[in-house]
């Protein structure tokens, strides 16, 4: 496997909500198999900039779009890209954990239905999904129960398993932790790592500590432009530009 | 003003204020008490066993029968066939403003629905008469369409716009993130819209039904005018049919004062406001659930 190889990318991507300019000529590479983390003060457009990438922002009216976003050779913005199959190879983990108002096991069926996969298999997958979320020896014996009592770090969990069970390429996660306590974050970060071998993860996320434990590379966005990006450490510990230094340090954001 | 007329002032406002709200209370209680009142001195001419499994309603003559069964079977024939007819079409046009409509075309749409609520029934009437009727009379080859299935048709229209309006509420009070997390899994519109959307407002839409059953149940005008009122017991949709409303708007007017077929309407009165006021209670029921279940 190809290390290097370029996951996503973003050229020259403008973005309009309205008249409001939120993306300014974004340029950007995402390796695969690797965990980037998008950071920047609030408002500063990553979630935008991650949303784009699986045309969550179809839902909304009056967004424009220009330039090109890429998944490998794919234009994913092109007429001809079914938007079902494109966020099935890139999925999506959101900022509140939303578990569908149904059992856990049919959180995970979900997916797998509508998606034609064959009855037989759904079984072992949705186990699969669980196991590798970490999340199975705690919901095993009730896999009938609504998963809206789950605690809130299980639902996202949950939110993870559904997604890692349509093996998808890519998993978007926007800010996945900001609703939980330390202890659900740390496992969900443990997760992040293990799921690194087999997806690209980006991870949009305000917490400068969970950047560095995570992320191998990391991209600081201000006010709709990417300021600066590369290796986490370098990122953290020699950025090259003035802004991400002070707000690494925490003197602004 | 000095500061104890001020909250004299506020003392009587306040008392005005509830007031109002308590002659609500009294009237409804008012209401139910006089039919009530009036239904008790029927029961002890007329055993409310036969009053409900009796077969005929022929208060006029010597051999008079009260039996509120024909009217019981008319008025659920009618509310039937009206829901049949105005659920799908009602929770299709409100998952159709919700999630398809642009804005140009809700901006029509939903006014042109609440307009249809202010259509007098007296208008509807005349719709069943002048255009339904014949046009039903013509499809089944008899000499007139007022039956049954021209009431329900009418009906349905009636209480178009209340299952509409409330089901819209209902799909829109759906989060958002519900909606998402459907899309994110690959789900297209069509998908999200059946397995999630609709499941999710399901308690908004059962009450939506539920307030659209209490509208055609009590309608009266419109049946009356539209679904010819024979007197015999109902033989289907293709029948002439006289539901409890009617029956009560047409005989009140020429019944002595007091006698047994007084009371007898003051009967089938009651059974009608207890059938409101429980499909009324139930779709309440599942309004404020809605509004739990979303708030939490």
């Amino acid at each position: 496997m190809t290390n290097d190889l370029i996951k996503l990318s973003a050229q020259s991507v403008n973005l309009w909500f309205g008249s409001k300019h939120v993306l300014k000529n974004i340029n950007i590479e995402f390796q695969q198999n690797k965990v980037t983390a998008l950071i920047g003060p609030s408002g500063c457009g990553k979630s935008t900039l991650l949303r784009s990438f699986n045309r969550m922002h179809d839902l909304l009216p009056d967004v424009r779009i220009e330039g090109k976003l890429m998944l490998e050779q794919q234009d994913i913005y092109e007429k001809n890209t079914s938007v079902t199959q494109l966020r099935r190879r890139v999925g999506m983990v959101f900022q509140k954990a939303n578990p569908f108002p149904k059992s856990i096991y049919e959180n995970i069926n979900y997916g797998l239905k509508i998606n034609d996969v064959p009855k037989e298999e759904r079984d072992g997958i949705v186990e699969k999904a669980l196991r590798e979320s970490y999340i199975w020896e705690e919901v095993k014996d009730e896999l009938q129960k609504p998963a809206t009592r789950l605690s809130g770090g299980q639902q996202q969990r949950l939110c993870i398993a559904r997604t890692v069970a349509l093996r998808p390429e890519v998993i978007l996660m926007d800010e996945p932790c900001s609703a939980l306590d330390p202890l659900s974050t740390l496992k969900i970060e443990e997760l992040i790592i293990k799921l690194k071998k087999d997806y690209t993860i980006i991870i949009v996320t305000h917490n400068m500590q969970q950047a560095q434990r995570v992320a191998d590379k990391t991209v600081f966005m201000y006010l709709g432009e990417v300021i600066e990006m590369g290796n986490t450490d370098d990122i953290f510990n020699n950025p090259k530009n003035e802004l991400t230094g002070n707000y690494v340090k925490g003197r602004f954001g | 003003m000095n500061i104890a007329a001020r909250e004299n002032f506020d003392k009587v406002v306040k008392l005005a204020i509830r007031s109002t709200g308590l002659i609500v209370i009294v009237l409804l209680g008012g209401i139910f008490f006089m039919l009530l009142y009036n239904a008790f001195a029927f029961f002890l001419k007329v055993s409310p066993m036969d009053f409900i499994t009796g077969t005929q309603w022929t208060p006029s003559g010597k051999l008079a029968s009260y039996g509120i069964l024909p009217l019981l079977v008319s008025t659920t024939l009618v509310t039937i066939g009206a829901m049949v007819l105005a659920i799908p079409l009602g929770i299709g046009t409100a998952a159709f403003i919700s999630e398809y409509a642009g804005k140009r075309l809700k901006n029509i749409l939903k006014p042109a629905i609440e307009m249809l609520a202010a259509v007098p029934s007296v208008a509807i009437g005349f719709l069943g008469i002048v255009i339904v009727g014949p046009f039903l009379a013509h499809l089944i080859g008899q000499p007139n369409g007022l039956n049954a299935l021209n009431g329900a048709i009418l009906l349905s229209v009636m209480a178009l716009p209340t299952i509409i309006t409330v089901t819209e509420d209902a799909l829109r009070g759906v989060p958002n993130s519900y909606k998402e997390a459907s899309y994110g899994v690959g789900a297209n519109k069509w998908q999200t819209l059946i397995k999630v959307t609709i499941p999710a407002a399901a308690p908004g839409i059962l009450a939506a039904v539920m307030l659209g059953i209490g509208r055609t149940i009590g309608e009266t005008m419109t049946v009356l005018m539209a679904t010819g009122n024979a007197q015999a017991f109902p033989h289907g949709f293709l029948g002439s049919v006289r539901t409890i409303t009617a029956t009560i708007a047409i005989e009140t007017g020429e019944v002595p004062y007091q006698t047994t077929h007084y009371f007898a309407l003051f009967a089938i009165a009651t059974v009608l406001f207890i059938m409101t006021l429980a499909v009324n209670i139930v779709g309440e029921y599942f309004v404020n659930r809605f509004r739990k279940y979303h708030s939490a």
